[in-house]
């Protein structure tokens, strides 16, 4: 069966061990992680976690059905129409060409954010696959520490 | 009211209705046990091991239908229960397993006996919880019960620091539970149903495909009633021996890697599939390109990740499968035309004709699966019969008549040699009035023998039917069928004295090498109203026919193996 990427957002309570119980869902069942980003949802009691992962049909379907099945998963949305954005954050050199960087982020969303006595961080934030594309572009600028968030989705 | 946490989890033991727990102290767990010291609302039983503790517990819930609950302490007392745990979790048996933890303060310190239980457990249970504060107790113990009963049952831990069981607070017991996150649904889609009724009055060679669940949601009333107005056939999986009845003209016999020539044939051959709480198991389908290669396919569980997870499902159902089936009867009951599958009746019956369940008896050695047939012949529906796992089981599974849902206990899922013994314990303290025979191995028997202390102590006659073949048989028959006989590590040759151990920890032992001698063991067995061991001498090389080779396809069965 094709092998397809998910973005699948859960609900969950926000209790103890409710990152352990998705994160060993996907460990103990053989499922991908391919990113998990958790934060809770203002003015309420639960958390939002947005997983990316891959997998053929069987398997999608079998870690939505795993995912609800977690007592404190209270809703599993499986994206189809959905607002997707990943940050990024890259540290260069204080020596490279700023206004190449500054013009590169804003293509991406973002812009530099600290600049520093020897080097500068310079942010982005956009489509999984064009953060892919910035991350591949600033290559040329010799960066020396990159950090991707991981996606947080929105059903349209 | 206010009260201390240990007295806490005593009043809930209590407003749950629970009669029996199957425990063990030890530290962290301390408290408690003070205070069952000071109650008589309900009986503790002492195990000589917690791996045997929560067996027991399970037993006694799978005989009685109710919560099984054990107790023990933190780290080893904990990580013996863990098979427990994970065997019931396999087999969807509703426990509660109070575990005691180090104080809070200690907690991530590694402290004396301090183990991450929630972590290890969590694979295995339902749901766990690790209680931080003395006001959550109530609603955790509470919802505890609740999860383990509801929706599809399965063990619930509660890990409880030791300064929790300690401290005072108030006590509330709630009256329901309130979880937004969990809803089990028991009343399938309408609709859905209503699509598989139609595709049961369409179709020609329709099956029952009866599991475990059934059993679980005592549906086999409705089960039986179903087959019986449509007149369509029935297999019976491992867990769900007993639902149709061993006397059921309707049932084909059990499926699977042991399953009967006619049993999985039917399965092969079906056009309609109608799963009841049975879940696809691989030593029920064989190799699934294989499986059922002609059938659509009603699935109907209480759990949705059951459904669509080994096959495609062509009528899913989500509830659960009594009240599912209920509504089925009604829909189907003035249109349903029962001749309709008697041509497809008559297909199964000439296999079964062809290669009936059987073995060649003998004069010289005791076979074990006749002794199947005389525990059977001679206490049929009124025994409970638990097993441990390998031959044995599976030739109880095989030739034991069973003629009513819970007489049947085993570990299907998980397969933990060590469960039968304390199994029976449970179910004989759950079901007093019942004889309750083990029926087992010379190599499953030895893990948790200790048992006989607990079941001599608090007087607990359960019979152990010791199938001895001096081999640790089932490894022994792929060796001998699939390893060129090299019988690495499997002979178990060496045995202790069975009559002399029993008699050690206060029970009653009998060696039996005859037919004659087995009657009358089992006669002063049942007299004697102690537990005992029968050690009943069988054909060392005696196989379990017929078999599914691992991997291959369910209608690819040995039928017989001759020597070369």
């Amino acid at each position: 069966m094709e092998k397809v990427r998910r973005v699948i957002s859960v609900i969950v309570a926000n209790e103890a061990q409710v990152l352990a119980r998705v994160s060993g869902l996907f460990a103990g069942r053989g499922y991908n992680i391919d990113s998990l980003t958790v934060a809770p949802i203002p003015d309420t009691q639960l958390s939002h976690m947005t997983i990316v992962t891959h997998g053929n049909r069987r398997v999608i379907e079998q870690i939505v059905k795993q995912l609800h099945k977690l007592i404190p998963a209270f809703k599993v949305i499986e994206h189809e129409q959905m607002v997707e954005k990943e940050m990024v954050l890259i540290k260069f050199p204080i020596e490279s060409p700023i206004a190449d960087i500054q013009a590169l982020c804003t293509a991406y969303n973002g812009g530099i954010v600290n600049v520093g006595t020897d080097m500068l961080i310079a942010m982005a934030a956009d489509e999984q696959q064009r953060i892919a594309h910035f991350i591949e572009a600033a290559k040329r600028y010799h960066p020396i520490e990159i950090v991707r968030s991981g996606v947080v989705a929105m059903e349209r | 009211m206010k009260m201390s946490g240990a007295q806490m989890v005593c009043e809930a033991i209590i407003a749950e209705g629970v009669r029996t727990v199957f425990g063990y102290p030890g530290g962290a767990i301390m408290n408690v046990y003070d205070e069952i010291y000071k109650q008589n609302a309900f009986r503790h039983i002492l195990t000589r091991h917690e791996q045997a503790a929560v067996h027991a517990a399970d037993g006694y819930a799978r005989s009685t239908g109710e919560v099984g609950v054990a107790m023990v302490t933190s780290g080893p007392g904990f990580t013996n229960a863990v098979t427990g745990l994970a065997t019931a979790y396999m087999d969807s048996i509703p426990l509660v397993v109070i575990s005691g933890q180090v104080p809070l303060s200690l907690i991530g310190t590694d402290g004396f006996q301090e183990v991450d239980a929630v972590g290890i457990s969590r694979p295995c249970t339902k749901h766990n919880y690790l209680v931080r504060s003395i006001e959550d107790l109530p609603r955790i113990l509470k919802e505890a019960f609740y999860i383990a009963r509801s929706g599809r049952p399965g063990p619930v831990l509660v890990d409880i620091p030791k300064d929790i069981t300690g401290e005072i607070g108030e006590f509330v017991y709630p009256e329901s539970v309130d979880l937004p996150t969990y809803k089990p649904r028991y009343k399938g889609n309408d609709r859905q149903i209503k699509k598989a009724v139609e595709a049961i009055l369409k179709a020609k060679k329709p099956l029952l495909y009866v599991g475990g669940g059934t059993v679980l949601s005592n549906a086999a009333e409705g089960v039986r009633a179903f087959a019986e107005l449509t007149q369509i056939p029935a297999v019976e999986t491992l867990m769900a021996r007993g639902v149709m009845g061993a006397r059921n003209p309707l049932l084909v016999g059990m499926v699977g890697m042991h399953g009967s020539y006619a049993a999985n044939m039917a399965m092969s051959e079906t056009d309609l599939i109608v799963s009841l709480g049975a879940r696809f198991d691989d030593r029920v389908t064989g190799k699934l390109s294989e499986f059922a290669r002609y059938a659509d396919i009603i699935h109907i569980d209480i759990d949705p990740a059951n459904i669509g997870k080994i096959v495609d499902v062509d009528y899913p159902i989500v509830g659960d499968v009594g009240t599912v089936v209920a509504k089925m009867t009604e829909m189907i009951r003035e249109r349903v035309d029962p001749d309709r599958y008697s041509v497809w009746r008559d297909i199964l019956k000439r296999y079964d004709e062809l290669h009936p369940l059987g073995y060649e008896d003998s004069e010289e050695v005791i076979k074990p699966q006749w002794v199947i047939e005389r525990l059977g012949e001679r206490l049929g529906g009124d025994a409970i019969i638990t097993s441990d796992v390998g031959q044995h089981q599976m030739w109880a599974a095989q030739f034991y008549p069973f003629d009513r849902p819970r007489q049947w206990i085993n570990s299907g899922g998980l397969g933990t040699m060590g469960f039968g013994f304390p199994a029976a314990i449970g179910a004989k303290v759950g079901n007093p009035d019942k004889t309750v025979i083990n029926v087992t191995g010379d190599g499953s028997i030895l893990m948790n023998v200790q048992e006989l202390v607990t079941a001599a102590q608090y007087g607990v006659p359960v019979i152990n039917v010791i199938l001895n073949n001096h081999f640790l048989g089932m490894v022994r028959q792929w060796q001998t069928f699939f390893y060129d006989k090299r019988y690495s590590e499997t002979d178990l040759s060496f045995q202790p004295d069975w009559k002399a151990l029993a008699r050690a920890c206060g029970g009653e032992g009998y060696d039996v090498e005859s037919k004659e001698q087995f009657d009358e063991a089992l006669d002063a067995a049942i007299a004697s109203g102690k537990v005992c061991f029968l050690n009943v001498a069988v054909d060392r090389f005696e196989n379990v026919l017929p078999m599914v080779p691992a991997g291959g396809a369910l209608y690819n069965m040995l039928l017989e193996h001759k020597e070369k």
